[in-house]
């Protein structure tokens, strides 16, 4: 729907494609499951049928490449807020910046030149 | 008959009831934001509905990606605060009015919008933030009964913003026949400009968001005519949270009085606005 290739657009299809993993990342809502994927990610990742390249991403804390498979920013925030990680420091990872580079560029009016 | 009095929009983002949570709305980073919203709680604190409609999107918390409703709306007597996966806020939870509900489903659904039914719901930041703008100390409860009205922004084809806005118009008939003397707040929530993901993370367009700003009181129809792509060019990917506030503004008279506005960058990745409208004002003839 849109041609701009500095923006995802969650349609049916990335979410078909995404929808192990996503159901995985919701699944860290709970203390318990966050404790079951802290003892073997790996092993996690294969009870929701992750592809390989998927569990990768998610083991390697690949930001950029959950979203290219198929993650919603909502559900791979997630995984973020387990490991301690604001949406500013991924919006950081996204844009090349440092976590306090991205804040200051909001703080100064937000990247208003996109 | 029950009246809507007023309508509330206002962005939802989760920092904002994390800093009230936490006891750092004096810090400098949320002072601007919080001074803004106080004329506004000074009002809506005089002017309590007996029932909010809140018109807002589920992040992963209540819902998942199983089943992705475009308009659902919960009939429960009492909506549980999610976890989001850090806790639950430590706010009340939320007491339904499952006749109000109730009537509007019906309502709708003869209108020709066929809302999906939550008999049970989770309720996460997107309806419990806006709760605490309008209220930010509830205590043991919160003082009026809620109604939650969610919609699909997250997965494309979200719906239109045309939808919206006739969607806000067929409630605010409903309301106007429901047998009670309720007086009712819509909350029209989430926006403004933001993006979240991918290379243009942090985009934020204050001239868009101050045109939608004076609009949707103003201009509703041409707010509607704006398409998903018109949405995700100027507002960022997570900008077109704002056809929520159509809905509200669809609820609403054809005029409406400005009570108070405020605008402010950042609330985390967002742009972060409170436009607050008195229903109750005279009608041109």
């Amino acid at each position: 729907m849109t041609d701009r290739t500095d923006t995802y657009i969650f349609d049916g299809n990335t979410s078909r494609r995404g929808y192990r993993m996503n159901k995985m990342f919701m699944s860290l809502r709970t203390a318990s499951a966050r404790e079951r994927f802290h003892d073997d990610e790996a092993a996690y990742c294969d009870a929701f049928g992750l592809t390989p390249e998927q569990k990768k991403a998610v083991v390697e804390r690949d930001w950029q490449a959950m979203l290219d498979l198929g993650g919603s920013i909502f559900y791979v925030y997630k995984l973020a807020m387990m490991d301690g990680k604001s949406m500013q420091y991924l919006g950081g990872v996204f844009t090349g910046m440092t976590e306090e580079e991205f804040v200051a560029a909001l703080r100064a009016g937000g990247r208003v030149d996109g | 008959m029950a009246e809507v009095i007023w309508g509330l929009a206002t962005s939802h983002v989760p920092s904002i009831g994390a800093a009230m949570d936490r006891g750092k709305t004096a810090d400098p980073y949320w002072k601007p934001l919080f001074d803004g919203y106080q004329p506004a709680r000074e009002w809506m604190a005089e002017h309590t509905p007996d029932i909010a409609l809140v018109i807002y999107n589920d992040h992963a918390n209540g819902v998942d990606l199983d089943i992705v409703p475009t308009f659902a709306i919960g009939t429960a007597e009492r909506y549980q605060v999610a976890d989001e996966g850090f806790g639950r806020r430590p706010v009340p939870d939320v007491i339904g009015s499952p006749e109000l509900s109730l009537h509007l489903v019906e309502s709708l659904v003869d209108d020709g919008f066929d809302l999906t039914v939550f008999q049970e719901l989770d309720v996460d930041h997107g309806l419990t933030v806006p709760l605490s703008i309008y209220c930010p100390d509830p205590g043991e409860a919160w003082p009026c009964q809620v109604v939650p009205l969610l919609v699909n922004v997250i997965q494309y084809p979200q719906p239109t913003a045309a939808r919206c806005y006739a969607l806000g118009q067929a409630i605010g008939r409903a309301i106007a026949a429901f047998p009670t003397d309720d007086k009712i707040a819509v909350f029209g929530t989430g926006g403004m400009s933001h993006q979240l993901a991918g290379a243009r993370a942090g985009y934020i367009n204050p001239t868009f968001d101050k045109w939608f700003l004076e609009a949707i009181q103003t201009d509703p129809a041409a707010l509607a005519a704006l398409s998903r792509e018109d949405f995700i060019r100027q507002a960022g990917s997570e900008g077109i949270e704002l056809i929520m506030w159509l809905i509200m503004r669809g609820a609403m008279n054809d005029a409406i009085g400005r009570v108070h506005e405020t605008y402010h960058v950042p609330a985390s990745n967002t742009a972060a606005a409170l436009a607050l409208f008195d229903n109750r004002v005279p009608q041109p003839a």
